[in-house]
């Protein structure tokens, strides 16, 4: 620095390492990184204008392809808010299948994350168990919903479909050979000496600075932040699980790290709780416009068959309100600001995305750390470039 | 938040790593995987099993005289997110309606399955068929012929 000769270099937008297509654009003294701004845009798909033009059911697969990796957490995020704009109680069963679907996306967000964490750092063998494993909650989405990376399972009202026997097979054995994996991705890395000197002491951030840059989920509470949706704005029945909030204490790589290692032993803990007492009943509100009338009525009924008509080409209608409502998603709080205006789409849709946020975040994380250690930060705090591009 | 709601994960965080015990903890892991059975598939020659309720290519369904259950109602062109469905109905004399043409954008399509669930009829569903490849975006394009009998568009490899 004494020289006052910085190089500027450009980190993606094509760069393996940061997951997607995000640019960081860092000036570096030597090694050392001075100056860091992080560039976004270049996924922009315009999800929040084309929600305005379609009506609240056909924007539900828009919401699947914001965070791509954790798909039914955002679905879950859409069909709350709307409900809560449109004031509506979803059925019991609904609230736990719900739960299950975004319990999985979370674990399969949390996958993809350490897979390619730690293949950037080095660490080339974990990416092979964290794809095996998350291919078989692929083969649940598959089982329940037909798709498998972006299973719009859920509805406005509930979900889609009932369950299947082999949906609950499948998903009782995943829950049952899921702890293993995870111990098996702890024998790979937690003591591993490279990843221990890659990850312990890089990029700290203190709960006050990551508060103040709005840092969410995993991230926040690495800092030793308390805060998740689930527990502190309970929605769709999470208050009626048993889980723990897993908390770090020095904010760093490792600490974010462990609490996402241990997110997941708590979310297969609450898909146990929620596969086991999946309560009987619907599995979505019986609205005449709101919900999709049954093809028996609809075929033996002139009005079902004429309320199916207007419900489809015309949707349902949100009232003149405006409502913001917020999830726990992967990556941290998902919140969903919706302004309805009396016709049947809204006028505006704002989504709050939580890596938006992380991403922000980069400058005073980056700053002071080696360029190679830039690639552990950005590993770290998991962006999904979808959801910030959006 | 309550005290008993938080799990400090800072009692798993080790002073600092270790140099051997990890390293060979690690390597008898991936050994004992090393000698499991493979989780990996020879495609297009071996395939999983698809579920029931795969979201495919689409089908129009047909009675048993063969002949389109489709009554040009315009309720899945209406629902289409990315509307890449066009229907031109058509009626007889007698007062039956049926599509002239039926034409759906495959590469539009994003194969959400509202179609299916929106049909009164049961006219229309989504197959396993999920890997059907050509050489121009014209061929994407399905009219009524193709879209009887999706099941021949499978990729079966060379």
């Amino acid at each position: 620095m004494a020289e006052g000769k910085t190089i500027t270099l450009n980190m993606g937008p094509h760069h393996p390492a940061t997951h997607g297509v995000l640019r960081v654009e860092v000036e570096l003294d030597g090694e050392i990184i001075v100056k860091a701004t992080p560039y976004i845009g270049y996924l922009h798909r315009g999800i929040e204008k084309l929600a305005e033009s379609k009506n609240y059911q056909q924007a539900i697969p828009l919401s699947d392809r914001l965070d791509y990796a954790s798909a039914s957490a955002n679905n879950m995020g859409y069909c709350t808010a709307v409900e809560k704009l449109m004031g509506i109680e979803v059925p019991k069963r609904a609230q736990y299948l719900r739960v299950i679907m975004a319990e999985l996306a979370r674990i399969m967000g949390h996958h993809l994350w350490i897979g390619t964490h730690a293949l950037d750092i080095g660490a080339m063998t974990v990416i092979f168990y964290a794809f095996r494993d998350r291919e078989m909650i692929m083969d649940i989405n598959e089982e329940i919903a037909g798709y498998r990376l972006t299973p719009t399972f859920f509805r406005i009202g509930g979900v889609a479909a009932d369950t299947t026997p082999d949906f609950i097979k499948k998903v009782r054995e995943f829950v049952k050979w899921f702890p293993k994996a995870l111990q098996g991705y702890h024998t790979l890395l937690t003591e591993n000496k490279i990843w221990t000197t890659r990850t312990m002491g890089i990029g700290p951030i203190s709960a006050k600075d990551a508060i103040n840059a709005g840092l969410t989920g995993p991230s926040l509470r690495g800092s030793g932040v308390a805060y998740d949706i689930r527990k502190a704005f309970p929605y769709s029945s999470y208050d009626d699980f048993d889980f723990k909030i897993p908390v770090g204490e020095k904010g760093d790589v490792y600490d974010r790290y462990l609490v996402r290692m241990e997110e997941f032993a708590q979310s297969i803990k609450i898909i146990d709780q929620a596969i086991e007492n999946l309560p009987e009943g619907p599995v979505a509100i019986d609205s005449p416009w709101i919900t999709n009338p049954d093809l028996v009525s609809v075929q033996t009924d002139i009005s079902e068959l004429a309320r199916r008509f207007v419900l489809h080409t015309k949707g349902p209608v949100g009232p003149d309100k405006e409502v913001y409502h917020a999830v726990e998603g992967a990556k941290g709080e998902l919140g969903f600001y919706l302004v309805g205006d009396g016709t049947e789409h809204p006028f505006r849709m704002k989504v709050r995305s939580p890596c938006f946020y992380l991403a922000s975040a980069l400058p005073r994380l980056l700053v002071g750390h080696m360029i190679a250690d830039a690639i552990a930060i950005i590993g770290s705090i998991d962006v999904v470039l979808g959801e910030i591009d959006r | 938040m309550d005290k008993s709601e938080i799990i400090n994960v800072s009692g798993m965080r080790p002073e600092k790593g270790k140099y051997v015990l990890p390293f060979l903890k690690g390597l008898a892991y991936t050994l004992k995987n090393f000698f499991s059975k493979p989780v990996t598939l020879q495609y297009p020659t071996q395939k999983t099993k698809r579920s029931e309720r795969w979201r495919g290519l689409h089908r129009l369904n047909v009675d048993e005289s063969g002949k389109l259950l489709c009554v040009a109602c315009g309720l899945c062109a209406a629902i289409c997110p990315p509307k890449a469905i066009t229907i031109i109905p058509y009626e007889d004399e007698g007062g039956t309606r049926y599509p002239e043409k039926f034409v759906i954008d495959e590469l539009r399509c994003i194969f959400c399955g509202f179609c299916q669930e929106v049909c009164p009829k049961g006219a229309i569903s989504l197959t396993g068929v999920y890997d059907y490849v050509d050489y121009n975006r014209r061929d994407f394009i399905f009219d009524i012929e193709k879209l009887k009998k999706p099941e021949t568009f499978e990729f079966k490899g060379k």
